[in-house]
């Protein structure tokens, strides 16, 4: 696997990853700019109306069309934060030449519809479609309001959002309701315009064709790309320090059989200067999987739940502690969950559980070499951090990391807010019950 | 082991049945860092009921789910789960209706890893106090499920759909049906349905398939155990037993699935051969470039995360349909319409080929995915046909075929709507 990246044109980059073992190659385009509320929901829409139709393929049935003909192409758009870095565009994969009945090369055609996508949509006097603005922003909007769908991400999501409260990163990647329901397809038209001229684009490909060859594709579908002056002003505001000197409390109530405990956490001043290796496998050690302190001891040895773990948000220096819990169970799962904490400032981590930890976290990140998908994350927080090193390199630094390193992570993190959602007092909601429970 | 050539999609497939009747399928990926192993058995949730000794024995919903948690447990009281975590694996397990597998990837010690799956899927050991000790964990994973819409709309379908097959209860049981279960019922279940001429091991990595087959050799039993049928009860209608249930959650849109029964009877090439046409029937009716589709995206009446499966598990075969939409019934409605028409009037033969091309870039994007490509063969081997097949079996399946199977299965009286709506006056 050979990793280069280059300028294709001012302030549009290609990371190439040059790998024969996959069927499928991937091709993504990412638009970066800053997390801010007042582009957030429409920034996220764009991609999304842009994927309705273009000049050419007017709608998304001949959208549909055009893909299928090429053997089920999957051109998706994408919204994500890394930080309070707002990256939108679209992700694509599609079928390699040696696969295919008569061995067509698809890359060409991808790369061009790809770039239609983005730089020719269907317009009426220079405007994007108002039917597919007003559609598309009704979606976006049950999507922002779905949130409360899925229990366990909601909590996380709240948690996140009161703790950050004075952060842009308070700010969903899909923006939020009421600035959603202000937008209108003439001032969505102007910041489309707006981030073609003035956002850096990465360009991932992960596929069997040769850096040449990928950029030779780019250049042509690509050479339409406006550039104006380039925001270069884009990064994450890392604060090292909770808000208020006690761990702040948020409770919500809402018709639930079971408990939703996050507990959100500053990663502190080892931000200052982070030791990426060590805060992965400190993640591990405490939270980050079936051998960690917060599984073994919160689930395994006390009952208390079916799931404890950590998380890290690394690019905000945030960690977030889930745990489904009966409502009973709160204070004593709280309690554990920081006395595991606890545990490790105090040095109490075994050889065994470090070497565990390491080797799963080293584990993690070469499988991540076997997934186009993962890979396509990898490299763009790399390019974002404007690091080179691959996922294979970092496995390799983890496994050097020592307890002394663990520790001072621990010893770095403090706990900023908890955040518990729990039933209403009179609720006995008797639902009945995916198919597939997992272990 | 036998090898068979899969050059279209540029695999090799090494086969056996070793003499204790145990399955085993090897997928080499020379390049690749991961290794892959799926050790599976054919019996899941729903085979709560079967004749062992000539006795009928009835077992209490989620034992299937629960023996899956027990196993982990070692007899010197270590847990598998934390050894090959701590050997840099990433282990779990899932239970389906109709499967229990046990499964890890890794990168390193592969080897190691594989025999410890194989020792302590085979190795049971429950006592009293661990049995009881996982009721408070498994009695929080049932109430997440409770809180879960994804899950009510699906089980509410399955219940809709059936009269009476087990398919209909939830895998992991109640927390009142979990409280019956003792060590006694687990070992029973196990001795039962854990023999290796019920089960698949299906591994994918750069590995050697015969030394793969070596070590399941060495490590498992040696006899070849008979394997009880579970009884499912007497066989259903295609008819559905009821059409239409709503229930109230706290969600923000409507949650829907739209549902029909399919003969869940046949085996080998036969089944495989309706799922793959079944799939593509759907994908050409419903799927992302189906003038339904894209007509109702662009109404409002439907969303992007739309999608239609073909489902089997446990002797059942069902057609499932949904997603989120503001009027669940008007769908159902347009649903029923647009296979009428083409009922009617059939696909139309350039839209066809598109669409088995599209079905074909799909197939080869499931192949990277090797946790999909085990269990996908083990799931084959239960039903007596090889998942690989799949690509090749579907050049077979014509226009007519997709037509028929419209024309046959997806009539307005064999379907049923399941809905979760928003609670009123809540979020």
């Amino acid at each position: 696997m050979e990793y280069t990246r280059s300028e294709l044109m001012p302030g549009v980059f290609l990371s190439h990853l040059q790998c024969g073992k996959f069927k499928t190659a991937c091709l993504s385009v990412t638009l970066l700019s800053q997390l801010k509320r007042e582009t957030a929901a429409m920034n996220a829409l764009i991609p999304a109306v842009l994927r309705r139709g273009t000049a050419r393929y007017g709608d998304m049935e001949q959208l549909a069309k055009r893909l299928d003909e090429l053997y089920g192409a999957a051109i998706e758009p994408v919204v994500r934060r890394v930080g309070e870095i707002h990256c939108v565009g679209f992700f694509a994969s599609f079928a390699e030449s040696a696969y295919l009945p008569g061995g067509e090369d698809l890359l060409g055609p991808v790369s061009a519809l790809l770039a239609e996508l983005l730089l020719a949509p269907n317009t009426r006097g220079g405007l994007l479609l108002p039917q597919y603005v007003d559609s598309e922003k009704e979606k976006q909007l049950d999507l922002i309001r779905s949130r409360v769908n899925n229990k366990r991400s909601y909590a996380l999501q709240r948690c996140l959002e009161e703790m950050c409260c004075c952060e842009d990163y308070a700010v969903s990647r899909y923006g939020d309701e009421a600035s959603c329901e202000a937008i209108h397809y003439k001032k969505l038209t102007r910041r489309y315009r707006e981030l073609l001229r003035s956002s850096p684009v990465e360009i991932f490909y992960c596929g069997q064709a040769s850096a040449r060859a990928v950029t030779r594709a780019l250049r042509d579908a690509f050479s339409g790309m406006p550039r104006g002056e380039l925001d270069w002003d884009i990064g994450t505001d890392l604060r090292m320090n909770a808000l208020e000197e006690q761990p702040r409390y948020v409770e919500e109530r809402m018709a639930v059989t079971q408990g939703n405990l996050v507990m959100g956490f500053r990663l502190g001043e080892c931000m200052e200067e982070p030791d990426i290796p060590a805060l992965y496998v400190f993640n591990a050690v405490f939270g980050g999987g079936p051998t960690s302190k917060l599984f073994l001891n919160v689930r395994e040895k006390l009952s208390l739940c079916y799931y404890a773990s950590s998380a890290l948000i690394l690019r905000k220096g945030l960690m977030a502690v889930s745990s489904g819990v009966a409502f009973e169970n709160f204070a004593p799962a709280r309690d554990e969950i920081l006395a595991q904490l606890e545990a490790i400032r105090k040095g109490e981590v075994s050889d065994e559980e470090l070497d565990w930890a390491k080797r799963g976290v080293a584990s993690d990140l070469r499988a991540l070499l076997d997934s186009p998908g993962e890979l396509e994350g990898f490299w763009l927080a790399q390019a974002l951090d404007g690091l080179d090193y691959g996922p294979a390199e970092l496995a390799g630094l983890v496994e050097e990391v020592t307890r002394e390193q663990v520790v001072a992570v621990a010893k770095s993190v403090v706990c900023d807010l908890v955040y518990f959602l729990r039933g209403e007092e009179t609720d006995k909601s008797d639902g009945e019950d995916e198919a597939d429970e997992e272990a | 082991m036998k090898k068979l050539e899969y050059p279209g999609i540029g695999e090799t497939l090494y086969g056996t049945r070793l003499a204790n009747g145990l399955e085993v399928r090897v997928i080499p990926k020379k390049e690749f860092s991961t290794f892959y192993a799926a050790f599976a058995a054919n019996y899941g949730g729903a085979c709560r009921r079967f004749a062992v000794d000539g006795k009928t024995v009835d077992t209490p919903a989620g034992v299937a789910h629960y023996l899956e948690h027990k196993m982990f447990d070692l007899p010197n009281g270590d847990s598998a789960l934390n050894i090959l975590s701590a050997n840099g694996a990433d282990p779990n397990a899932f239970t389906s209706s109709g499967m229990t597998c046990y499964y890890f990837q890794c990168t390193e010690g592969f080897e190691e890893n594989l025999r410890m799956l194989l020792h302590f899927v085979s190795t049971p050991y429950f006592t009293a106090e661990t049995v009881r000790k996982e009721l408070g964990i498994i009695g929080q994973e049932i109430r997440m499920g409770e809180d879960n819409p994804g899950l009510a709309v699906y089980y509410n379908l399955l219940k809709l759909l059936y009269e009476h097959h087990p398919i209909r209860d939830r895998v992991a049981g109640t927390v009142e049906s979990i409280a019956e279960i003792t060590a006694e019922t687990l070992y029973d279940c196990h001795r039962v349905f854990y023999a290796p001429s019920n089960m698949a091991l299906c591994v994918e990595g750069d590995v050697d398939p015969d030394g793969i087959a070596r070590i399941a050799e060495e490590v498992l039993p040696k006899d070849c155990a008979p394997v009880p049928a579970a009884d499912f009860g007497a066989p259903e209608s295609l008819l559905p037993a009821g059409t239409f249930r709503c229930e109230e959650m706290p969600v923000s849109a409507p949650q829907f699935l739209i549902g029909l029964k399919l003969p869940g009877d046949l085996r080998g090439e036969e089944s495989l051969r309706l799922q793959l046409t079944a799939a593509l029937a759907l994908r050409m009716l419903c799927g992302a470039s189906s003038p339904f589709f894209t007509r109702l995206y662009a109404e409002g009446l439907l969303t992007a995360d739309f999608d239609f499966e073909v489902d089997p598990s446990a002797g059942t075969l069902t057609v499932i349909v949904g997603g989120e939409s503001r009027e669940p019934e008007k769908v159902l409605g347009e649903f029923q319409k647009a296979c009428a028409d083409i009922a009617a009037k059939g696909f139309e033969p350039a839209f066809f080929e598109r669409a088995k091309r599209a079905s074909l870039g799909a197939r080869l994007r499931g192949l990277e995915d090797f946790d999909n490509v085990c269990v996908s063969l083990a799931e084959g081997v239960f039903d007596g046909y090889c998942a690989l097949d799949a690509c090749p079996l579907l050049e077979e399946v014509s226009a007519e075929d997709c037509r028929r199977f419209v024309e046959e299965h997806l009539r307005p009286e064999r379907m049923a709507l399941s809905v979760i709506a928003p609670k009123k006056a809540q979020v």
